[in-house]
């Protein structure tokens, strides 16, 4: 028992460099987020003041903004990717990963890269319109409006969908679906009774990381929704960088950080199996 | 058996084909089961038992022919809008429902009142020895019980065929012989047709009113356990049930068969003359005796007690090895002489097609 014990001490020093990095720069930069936000920029005494600044109605416009355009953009990933999933899921084992490996391909080309194609893609005299004048169609306006985020968040995040929920449906033993239509539930039945409780872990976890990096992007609405349109991400970059203001800013993320734990913990709880999930 | 009781036919197969991917599995298959009847697919690994099964509970579609269910063409009609249900071999269990849950789903498919439902649960799980385990979960129970459940969830929607796909499989030798005499009272009990998958023949002799025994894609032989096991038409059903000495032969005459220059006395006719035929004689129907009273001498070459009887290995005299089960014993070495009664030799033509020869047992 004892020799085990030591074991098992040695093997906890294998983690050392891991804790040396998450102390460094996840736990001490936590920590300062939590004291910029309680602390006043004149001298550094307790206040909550940075809280009532952050949240003028300009700030919570933003934060309510952020909310509606991520759940839904995360919406039409998840009514995107399901059927998708599915099919894959129902292939082959090999022609599945094939097709996977090409649906991941654009994710290969840097993020930044992607979403200007997209900005010179919609702009007024962009390609499309271009295309679309050449046949004699109305143009299409959606750059700098919320519709062209949406598109932006849906392009980029998409495969963050897909990839959870496959993982879950290949693992379902296919005898499953043949039960219940053997027990007399049609196609239909069967989808909403087995196919859609098992594969909730997938659908959770695929919410959570399309749903999280949509609310926080600044990089997405900076590019495609112009100057006009500031989600909270663009509102908490603006502090720090334009404004310099360190305190209201930390505030700002401190709050945003437990809408994204609140989310978390109602995902951990509803995949209760623990598969996929992020905790 | 009870040939009235098995008379009136349910289920009739009329010339079924089915190939994957170029591999024929089935070919002209025809079968007819009947009402009341335990009928059992017997057959090594990938003799089309299973694709048969799945024809049935709608899965697959054959390629040609159709089956026929009392007077309704069915070959084409969907799994869910069948009067049959089937037990998966790896139970197949909703693992996100309760036990009530499971056995629950396809009554509150067609709907029936919650009052109905209840008593039909209570009612199944008496049936299957498995009374209050209503709201556990399936993860929570072992390989038997999940078997149990799996007919219990079948068996409330009152079918009027269940199909089994060896759902013994997965379970220990003790647990088998149970759940082989628990479905032999359920099937008595419910007064249903079952039909069993498997290609284990001790289960198939132990339940079935028929064994139809299958080698790739093709009918062996259908008949009563006693008939497959003492009447076997061709070396593969000899050789797959239970244990066998086999030989290549000459039918001399009716009733005189020649096995290695060593002539037998038989009861078997019209063969012809001189014809090569197959030989089976089973290791219990072998007698030994003084050396002088035997058809032919031999020498002991093997012994192993096995419980009921001894099994023992004579090379005899002319060079055919012989197996035998005897609750005499013989040491190793001893010179026997072995005596078979003409009654207990089996004589069958050699395969016509060379699709159908007789191949070694895989297991």
């Amino acid at each position: 028992m004892r020799r085990l014990r030591r074991l098992k001490n040695k093997r906890a020093w294998l983690a050392a460099p891991y804790g040396v990095w998450a102390a460094g720069f996840i736990i001490i930069p936590l920590i300062m987020i939590i004291y910029f936000a309680f602390t006043s920029d004149e001298g550094g005494a307790f206040t909550l003041a940075n809280f009532s600044e952050a949240f003028t109605g300009e700030t919570v416009k933003a934060l309510w903004l952020s909310i509606l355009l991520a759940a839904v953009s995360t919406a039409i990933c998840l009514v995107m990717a399901y059927p998708l999933a599915m099919i894959l899921a129902e292939r082959k084992r090999g022609a599945g990963g094939l097709i996977i490996l090409i649906f991941i391909l654009p994710m290969w080309m840097n993020f930044l890269l992607r979403t200007f194609a997209w900005q010179t893609l919609l702009e007024k005299n962009g390609v499309i319109n271009s295309i679309l004048s050449f046949l004699g169609l109305p143009s299409l306006n959606i750059i700098n409006t919320p519709w062209a985020i949406i598109l932006g968040m849906v392009y980029n995040f998409l495969p963050f969908m897909v990839l959870p929920i496959y993982n879950v449906l290949i693992k379902i033993d296919k005898e499953v679906f043949e039960a219940a239509r053997d027990l007399g539930a049609g196609p239909w039945q069967t989808f909403r009774k087995i196919t859609v409780p098992l594969s909730v872990p997938g659908i959770v976890s695929g919410i959570t990381m399309v749903f999280i990096p949509a609310l926080t992007t600044f990089v997405i609405s900076d590019l495609l929704g112009g100057s006009k349109i500031l989600l909270i991400g663009n509102v908490i970059e603006q502090e720090f960088k334009q404004l310099n203001n360190w305190n209201v800013g930390s505030a700002m993320s401190l709050v945003l950080m437990i809408f994204i734990v609140i989310s978390m913990v109602v995902s951990a709880k509803t995949d209760k199996d623990g598969e996929g999930s992020l905790l | 058996m009870e040939e009235n009781a098995l008379s009136s036919v349910l289920i009739d197969m009329i010339n079924i084909s089915k190939s994957f991917g170029g591999v024929t599995v089935l070919d002209e298959f025809d079968l007819s089961i009947k009402e009341n009847e335990f009928l059992t697919l017997l057959g090594p690994s990938g003799c089309g038992k299973t694709t048969t099964l799945r024809i049935l509970g709608g899965f697959e579609t054959p390629d040609t022919g159709k089956v026929m269910f009392g007077n309704t063409d069915i070959t084409n009609l969907a799994p869910n809008k069948r009067q049959l249900n089937t037990v998966f071999q790896k139970y197949a269990l909703f693992p996100h429902m309760t036990i009530a849950e499971n056995i629950a789903f396809g009554l509150k498919i067609k709907n029936r009142p919650a009052g109905y439902i209840k008593d039909k649960i209570k009612y199944a799980l008496k049936l299957v020895n498995l009374e209050g385990f209503e709201e556990r979960s399936p993860t929570e129970l072992s390989g038997g019980q999940q078997q149990r459940i799996a007919i219990a969830r079948a068996i409330v929607n009152e079918p009027k065929v269940l199909l089994l796909d060896e759902p013994l499989g997965a379970l220990d030798l003790k647990l088998r012989q149970d759940m082989q005499y628990e479905l032999i009272r359920l099937k008595n009990e419910l007064g249903i047709t079952f039909v069993y998958v498997t290609h284990d023949q001790e289960e198939a002799l132990t339940m079935s009113d028929t064994i139809v025994v299958m080698n790739q894609g093709y009918i062996q032989q259908i008949g009563t356990p006693e008939d497959i096991y003492n009447e076997p038409e061709n070396a593969f059903v000899a050789d797959f049930i239970g244990d066998s000495n086999l030989y290549d032969a000459i039918m001399i005459e009716d009733r005189l068969v020649e096995v290695d220059g060593v002539k037998f006395k038989c009861v078997d006719e019209g063969f012809g003359t001189n014809k090569p035929v197959d030989v089976v004689i089973r290791p219990e129907d072998v007698e030994l005796t003084e050396p002088s009273k035997g058809i032919v001498t031999g020498r002991v070459t093997n012994l192993i007690f096995k419980g009921v009887h001894y099994e023992m290995e004579v090379k005899a005299a002319n060079g055919t090895e012989w197996l035998i089960h005897s609750t005499g014993m013989k040491p190793v070495g001893e010179e026997v002489g072995i005596y078979v009664d003409p009654f207990n030799i089996q004589i069958m033509n050699k395969p016509e097609y060379s699709d159908e020869e007789a191949q070694a047992v895989e297991e």
